[in-house]
């Protein structure tokens, strides 16, 4: 048991964190997927090799950055490279193992819309964009996907696709000749979802503790599928618990104000 | 060959309505002065590009100066939304925006093609993505080694290209570092390429390897210091995250914003001379 109290951004965020394994060549994006990435580097992967698009390779931030850019990236990479260069060579050249994205919106196949809410043209909500989530979903050999669940995120059908997870499910991502797994789980404040092996829908197999499939049930916007063995996701330990909230305290006080996490 | 000049001779030497005008800078070295400056002087209809149109495409895009956007990614980085932008793109004030939507290794790769005069980039990107169905300008062409299917997208070639770098010499060789971004591309992509730098100095004292943009492939260089702010110049100053979180505030709500603008850039002259 844990004896330190945890959220429920704790227990998603500690659970996305434990999918990185130790020496593993990681594409973060900013927000959630940074903060899990980082407390797996400072908790049992102290050797994977983080990567941020703006062409920071092996980067070991002591504080969170704000930005995709934050010059803390920079300072404490291996190496920093030109845009192209991190597209190119490192990214298209299919050298990354996970790509660790966040998302607006996700359907059942764990395709992404981070583009727009409503039709392109004349849009209900414009969102930012691409930047390098497709290219990332494309290109890592798997994706882990961290997003907070609820109807809004979680719809029928999404109104734009910006990045590709599996598509219509099957194996229509292979046949979009897309290479590399595609997402392999989807991991929420609620619980965490895999794709079934064959149909590729998001199915639900752990729920963090004390979490209802009711409240699952209604935090998304299809039917969910539960896998024949759901298991109870662990809790966090303290030690991580701890770490989380030092590298959380410590990009506050870093960015002059509460962090967005 | 580089003029050492003022950024107000520059701009309004080499910018010019109707242009098609990059400022690039990838979260680091955003050539914010040089924006202001084009805001002051009152360009309009320019087609602007930048991968991420960050707060100063925000600025000149509410100030009016814009027609078009070729960008990738358009947000306030960790913070949410360019409300200037969704305002254009939404609502069509202060007029409407075209927009030529493209993923970040797509205008990468556009930025090297134009750099190595080339018509168009290849990658392969797309595959399941609907932008292709909304950006005619996104192809696909079969190599013809191969078979398979790779995109093809239009090099991007600016009239002129504005980047902020951290130092220069007198004879205006450039030399920056830290997050280089796609700057050397998108200058060497231009027709005219205008660089700001934190300082000038007499000797560069750059080690071989480094990245270097010669004066003599450069159109005008000037001297000033903070030009970036409020990103960064990687050895000068940090990035002041705090007005990051602070722009969402100015910029939710159109006459916030242009007070804003009137007391912080309008009515700013150029500090340098």
């Amino acid at each position: 048991m844990s004896a330190v109290a945890y959220t429920a951004n704790d227990i998603m965020t500690v659970t996305a964190a434990r999918r990185l394994r130790d020496e593993a060549v990681c594409f973060v994006g900013i927000g959630l997927p940074s903060t899990a990435a980082n407390l797996a580097r400072l908790t049992h992967a102290p050797n994977i090799n983080l990567i941020y698009e703006s062409g920071t390779i092996g980067t070991r931030p002591s504080v969170l950055p704000l930005s995709i850019g934050d010059g803390e990236l920079a300072s404490t990479a291996d190496t920093v490279v030109s845009t192209p260069e991190i597209f190119r060579y490192w990214l298209q050249g299919g050298r990354i193992d996970v790509g660790f994205l966040g998302a607006a919106q996700i359907d059942r196949y764990a395709n992404i819309n981070t583009t727009v809410i409503g039709s392109y043209t004349s849009p209900k909500t414009r969102l930012p964009g691409a930047g390098g989530a497709p290219d990332i979903a494309a290109f890592a050999k798997e994706i882990v996907i961290i997003i907070r669940q609820s109807r809004r995120a979680f719809v029928e059908r999404l109104d734009f696709i910006t990045s590709a997870g599996h598509l219509e499910g099957g194996d229509s991502r292979k046949r979009a000749g897309l290479s590399g797994k595609g997402p392999t789980a989807v991991i929420t404040d609620l619980c965490v979802f895999e794709p079934d092996p064959v149909t590729r829908e998001l199915t639900v197999t752990s729920v963090h503790p004390g979490i209802e499939r009711a409240q699952i049930d209604a935090a998304t916007g299809w039917p969910v599928c539960y896998a024949a063995q759901v298991i109870t996701t662990p809790v966090p330990t303290d030690d991580t618990l701890q770490v989380l909230r030092d590298l959380l305290e410590r990009t506050a006080s870093a960015h002059g104000s509460a962090t967005s996490e | 060959m580089a003029k050492i000049t003022t950024l107000q001779a520059a701009v309004a030497e080499h910018v010019r309505d109707g242009d098609t005008v990059a400022l690039e800078g990838f979260t680091h070295l955003i050539p914010f002065a040089a924006g202001h400056e084009i805001i002051r002087q009152g360009r309009r209809e320019l087609a602007l590009v930048r991968m991420t149109p960050d707060i100063i495409y925000d600025q000149m895009i509410g100030m009016g100066c814009a027609r078009s956007l070729t960008f990738s990614w358009g947000g306030n980085p960790g913070v949410g939304s360019l409300h200037r932008f969704r305002d254009a793109v939404e609502n069509g004030w202060p007029h409407p925006l075209a927009i030529d939507e493209r993923s970040h290794a797509d205008m990468a790769n556009a930025y090297v093609a134009g750099a190595s005069n080339l018509p168009f980039a290849l990658l392969r990107s797309y595959a399941g993505c609907d932008l292709p169905r909304y950006n005619e300008r996104i192809k696909f062409i079969t190599c013809p080694f191969t078979g398979e299917r790779l995109a093809a997208t239009p090099a991007i070639r600016p009239d002129v290209t504005i980047i902020h770098a951290q130092r220069a010499d007198r004879r205006g060789n450039v030399l920056l570092w830290g997050i280089v971004g796609v700057q050397k591309e998108a200058a060497l992509a231009a027709e005219r390429a205008i660089v700001t730098v934190e300082e000038i100095v007499d000797d560069l004292g750059a080690e071989p390897n480094a990245c270097v943009l010669p004066g003599w492939a450069l159109s005008a260089v000037c001297a000033v210091p903070r030009g970036a702010w409020p990103s960064y110049a990687h050895g000068y100053y940090e990035r002041s995250n705090a007005f990051y979180k602070e722009w969402d505030g100015i910029a939710r709500d159109r006459s916030t914003f242009i007070a804003w603008m009137k007391r912080n850039v309008l009515e700013q002259a150029e500090a340098v001379a």
